[in-house]
């Protein structure tokens, strides 16, 4: 299976979009050899900006450059962009509903041996509760090529999460269209929601439920806002019970989001696979998803407590 | 379009009647900031009906110079300049702070002449900066105004944008400090010292013009003398009085949020008379 880097895929896809539009502004705050912006840095020196290691500056100067009609890209670490510079990302771009994408890597538990101060698990969240912001998070190299570009057309604020790690590229998805979620695999028995680096750990669940004789339902819901709320309530009309699995905590993100919309509009067993009040810690990405419980076999386990 | 040059007895008597707009509008809406609006008038009447190249006709032609407030609390001022240049009706001035009204408690997009909300401190330093990092991208030749107010600058993110702005060498990039001396809790050398405040610009790489705020001529030679300085942006360093203008307000600290009485307001404006 083919492995990419979607931070890379980030970068090419930048210097792509730089080539078609000379409006397309890239800043970071000194991660950009990590976020990879620094491709788009050597093609295009003069629109790109580092500001060091001052994520505020970043995004309150991303609102100045967007008043004057710029499409800028802001990226550096998922915990340093949504935490560090909320207030900005709140005042300063979203409430005046700019042109700018916030594009972070690092998120999650599989930033891996950095350790909790590093793991962003509350950035969908932050993100979320904030009027305006649009939110996708592609689950693999090719689907951030075209999260990248969705961004890019679109006007308004978003908010792309990426991961650190190489991550399979997922086969068959169709074509990406933005706010609209993707059903990977056919089930009335039970049904998964998930995104990013779950995708893959719960692909492996459905193989082996199915080979268990339960049919279970994949929906990467790569679009966290806005939410396609009609696939996550025809799967909880249609099946026995949701799993929810997001490599993030389990308030305030997609978990808290399925919730809501299941809960007002009809009501089904819920179970949610995230972080627990917990803080991340360092280790190898395979080793922190056994501990905090986000492998395949959790997602399994999951889903027989909700056919039992 | 650029906007005619008046003389300095003209911007004299244009900062009055902004002055006279701040009091009538606040004491309409109950609430506001009399204290550091009434301080920065003199630097806002000479910067917008002699300085600025705008059109209040088209408040998008790209061309304009950019001026953005980051102490955002200070609107009211704001307000009242872009009234008085044209931007939309002086009766609007009355509806500020009420549901409904394009002049929100804080700058918002909504009124012409706004390019940028604000009101959490310390982000505008930024916000200009972005405006003048786009003017060098698009070889336009117009300029940034930022107003900072001397509590704000307690903000990090100031040095931040302090730091970058000298960096990127941003001397299309021209911010003014309203150092009145006062912040909501008190005196700024009380709550939170900021002297050396020129030292401290300085250092930053910025090139500093210290001045009599409420002083018309040297109000328009700071102006003047930003223009000329290239390779680092500049600050002009106004020494003014809070609540400048009204014998009971100036220099008094509760002034600096609580809207005039009626009363309050019929005395002030008689003293603007």
């Amino acid at each position: 299976m083919e492995q990419l880097y979607q931070r890379d895929i980030y970068g090419k896809t930048l210097v792509e979009l730089g080539r078609q539009n000379k409006d397309i502004v890239v800043l970071d705050a000194d991660l950009s050899c990590s976020t990879r912006t620094r491709l788009f840095a050597k093609e295009f020196p003069g629109r790109f900006f580092n500001f060091g290691v001052a994520e505020q500056n970043m995004m309150a100067t991303a609102a100045g450059l967007a008043s004057c009609g710029k499409i800028v890209f802001a990226s550096t670490f998922a915990i340093f962009a949504t935490g560090r510079a909320w207030d900005q990302v709140r005042n300063s771009i979203c409430y005046n509903n700019f042109n700018i994408k916030i594009v972070a890597t690092h998120a999650g538990l599989s930033v891996g041996p950095d350790g909790a101060s590093h793991q962003a698990l509350e950035d969908i969240a932050l993100m979320r509760v904030i009027p305006n912001m649009n939110i996708i998070i592609p689950c693999d190299g090719p689907q951030t090529r075209d999260a990248v570009i969705a961004a890019a057309n679109t006007e308004g604020p978003f908010y792309i999460r990426l991961s650190r790690p190489k991550v399979p590229t997922i086969e068959n998805k169709g074509d990406f269209k933005f706010g609209k979620a993707e059903v990977l695999t056919q089930g009335d028995d039970v049904a998964i929601i998930a995104c990013g680096i779950m995708i893959p750990e719960a692909l492996t669940a459905v193989k082996n439920l199915l080979e268990k004789g339960i049919k279970a339902r994949l929906i990467n819901i790569h679009t966290i806002r806005p939410l396609d709320s009609q696939v996550l309530l025809k799967a909880a009309r249609e099946t026995r019970g949701i799993i929810v699995c997001e490599e993030h905590t389990v308030i305030g993100g997609l978990s808290s989001a399925v919730d809501e919309i299941v809960a007002e509009n009809h009501p089904t067993k819920v179970i949610r696979l995230g972080v627990k009040n917990r803080f991340g810690q360092s280790g190898e990405p395979a080793d922190l998803l056994k501990e905090y419980n986000l492998t395949s076999a959790d997602i399994e386990k999951a889903a027989f407590a909700i056919i039992s | 379009m650029a906007y005619g040059k008046a003389d300095i007895k003209e911007l004299e008597e244009k900062a009055k009647q902004i002055r006279r707009l701040i009091i009538q509008m606040l004491a309409e809406a109950g609430s506001g900031h009399p204290g550091g609006s009434l301080s920065a008038v003199d630097l806002m009447a000479a910067l917008y009906f002699s300085v600025l190249q705008h059109n209040p006709k088209d408040p998008n032609w790209p061309e304009r110079d950019r001026f953005h407030m980051s102490k955002g609390h200070c609107c009211p001022l704001w307000y009242a300049v872009l009234a008085e240049s044209g931007y939309f009706p002086k009766e609007k001035l009355l509806t500020l702070r009420k549901l409904g009204s394009m002049l929100q408690g804080h700058p918002d997009r909504r009124t012409p002449g706004v390019d940028v909300a604000s009101g959490s401190l310390g982000q505008g330093l930024s916000v200009a900066l972005g405006m003048s990092l786009a003017a060098k991208l698009d070889r336009r030749n117009y300029r940034v105004y930022v107003l900072l107010g001397d509590g704000e600058i307690q903000e990090g993110n100031i040095w931040e944008a302090a730091m970058a702005s000298s960096h990127y060498k941003c001397d299309n990039l021209c911010a003014m400090l309203d150092y009145n001396g006062f912040q909501i809790d008190g005196k700024i050398k009380d709550i939170m010292n900021l002297e050396p405040v020129v030292a401290k610009w300085q250092a930053f790489g910025w090139h500093t013009i210290e001045i009599d705020g409420h002083n018309m001529k040297q109000i328009l030679s700071a102006y003047a003398e930003a223009e000329t300085v290239k390779g680092k942006p500049s600050i002009i360093i106004a020494h003014t009085v809070k609540g400048k203008g009204v014998s009971f307000m100036e220099n008094v600290v509760d002034f600096h949020g609580r809207a005039p009485t009626k009363e309050e307001a019929e005395k002030a404006l008689k003293e603007l008379e």
